[in-house]
């Protein structure tokens, strides 16, 4: 049941990616101000909104979880945290490089949203330490809903708060799209697509994953059973 | 309940920690079972109660006063928290003294120094929250108790918040004494709202992340780690509102929008503390 569709799923992710991609170098314009290194705007932001989107998601899948009682969404949640911390990662990497080139330091506070990020980061890191340190697995899923239903409501309000800290906001060079001339809108929204359809293909490969395991382990004690 | 506490007791060739560690083993588990027995009281009482929101209030007061008065009570008999706090933030205040190299401090710098040495201070105190309750049975004596979840929350946040207090009432007029470099008492009633929303979302955070970290393996690592990403808005609204507090001459007001920050984030994390309590007592 899991492993249903993975191969379509998989397909267009990489059709995508492609798409995006070329857009990216053969379609968008160079930008005027910051020249070829504003391409990795078109890396960086999809990366940044899906892995916020996915901490949000976790929090969302894990009141299901608190819910029903079904590990099921538990285990979704998980997933989505996972996958998250990783393209989390990538932002701050791609942030960073993005701060070297275009204001000369690998790291700037004056940037709230890079900021912010970091905090959230740092929490999330904590997730699975958390989690991984409970033993029992009804009381770990528990405990780790609860911290993923927290966290998820802490990524709003700590970017209002990191952004009220900011004194002077560097001018946006690219915020939202409506300040974007159509062709580059084009570029990211295509992109963001894609490194959204790479986040939910590598989440369902993850949960395939964990699902496979598990029912190997059932069908292991089984067939040990059986021998004895 | 208490026939494993018992053995808890230190042994008594030890003049120095036999009252203290009695107390401590007796503290939890009978004051657990006073709280038991306040709720009973509190059931016996209720079925002559004709309201049933009245019915409620009272219950969740009596469980309330009675955790409430429980902790206090440890605390005063085990002095576990509260001094280990006040000492540290003192010596933290020594620290930065030599680390910054300098003999006043004003404006920002006041703050932040501040602010972190109150907030690792509280640190102590969130680490040490629910060790008794889950190593001496609390929990379970909480559990037998015909009373909502919501009660250990208040009681633990009012208690964290009692305990924040007295390390500030020992804590702020240290730092008045040893490294401020302006006079306080200009700024004592602004700076004292900031103080109070301040620690009631330290207490609020500090409750929901110590009980999620007390029952894993590594809770002295991981409550802190989980508490200051999360404390880290308390921080920017506490020490940019207490920064033009502290300057020379008392210079400027505390903004609208700091003041906004702590309530809000204290109100909003009053409720996700209140929706998720529950869920960390589950067993």
């Amino acid at each position: 049941m899991y492993g249903r569709g993975l191969r379509a799923l998989s397909i267009s992710t990489v059709l995508a990616l492609g798409a995006a991609l070329s857009l990216v170098f053969f379609y968008a314009p160079l930008e005027a101000d910051q020249g070829f290194l504003q391409k990795i705007f078109y890396v960086h932001v999809p990366l940044a909104i899906v892995a916020l989107c996915g901490f949000v998601a976790g929090g969302v899948l894990a009141i299901q979880h608190l819910r029903t009682h079904d590990p099921r969404w538990d285990a979704r949640s998980y997933v989505a945290i996972h996958m998250s911390l990783i393209f989390a990662v990538g932002t701050l990497i791609t942030g960073s490089i993005w701060a070297k080139g275009s204001w000369g330091h690998w790291w700037v506070w004056s940037e709230p949203t890079l900021v912010s990020f970091l905090i959230v980061f740092l929490l999330y890191a904590t997730y699975q330490p958390l989690r991984f340190a409970i033993e029992d697995p009804e009381r770990q899923a528990r405990y780790a809903s609860v911290f993923a239903i927290a966290a998820g409501a802490f990524v709003p309000m700590n970017f209002i708060a990191v952004r009220l800290s900011t004194a002077y906001l560097h001018p946006r060079v690219l915020g939202d799209t409506s300040n974007l001339p159509g062709p580059m809108a084009l570029t990211f929204l295509v992109s963001l697509g894609a490194f959204a359809l790479l986040y939910l293909t590598l989440c369902r490969y993850e949960l395939t994953a964990k699902h496979a395991r598990s029912q190997l382990r059932r069908l292991r004690a089984r067939v040990l059973e059986g021998q004895a | 309940m208490s026939a494993p506490t018992r053995t808890r007791e230190a042994p008594a060739g030890d003049p120095a920690g036999t009252p203290r560690e009695g107390a401590r083993a007796e503290g939890p588990a009978a004051a657990a079972a006073a709280a038991t027995g306040a709720a009973r009281v509190g059931t016996e009482r209720r079925e002559q109660d004709a309201g049933a929101g009245a019915r409620a209030r009272t219950g969740m007061a009596a469980a309330v006063g009675a955790l409430l008065r429980k902790e206090l009570l440890v605390e005063v008999r085990t002095l576990e928290s509260v001094p280990g706090m006040s000492l540290f933030a003192v010596s933290t205040f020594v620290v930065f003294h030599f680390a910054l190299n300098r003999g006043s401090v004003t404006g920002q710098l006041a703050a932040g120094i501040l602010w972190v040495t109150l907030l690792l201070a509280a640190m102590l105190g969130i680490n040490r929250l629910f060790v008794a309750d889950a190593e001496q049975g609390g929990f379970d004596g909480f559990l037998l108790a015909p009373v909502d979840g919501t009660a250990l929350l208040v009681a633990k946040a009012g208690a964290l918040a009692i305990y924040l207090v007295a390390l500030e009432l020992v804590a702020v007029p240290a730092f008045a004494l040893l490294l401020l470099g302006s006079s306080l008492w200009q700024a004592m009633p602004a700076l004292l709202g900031v103080l109070a929303l301040a620690d009631l979302g330290v207490a609020l955070i500090g409750t929901l992340v110590a009980a999620l970290a007390v029952r894993t393996r590594a809770r002295d690592l991981l409550g802190p780690l989980m508490a200051l990403p999360l404390l880290v808005p308390v921080v920017i609204g506490a020490a940019r509102a207490s920064a033009p507090l502290l300057q020379l001459g008392h210079a400027g007001a505390v903004g609208a929008r700091w003041w906004a920050t702590l309530a809000l984030y204290d109100f909003v994390f009053a409720l996700i503390a209140y929706a998720l309590f529950d869920f960390l007592l589950e067993d």
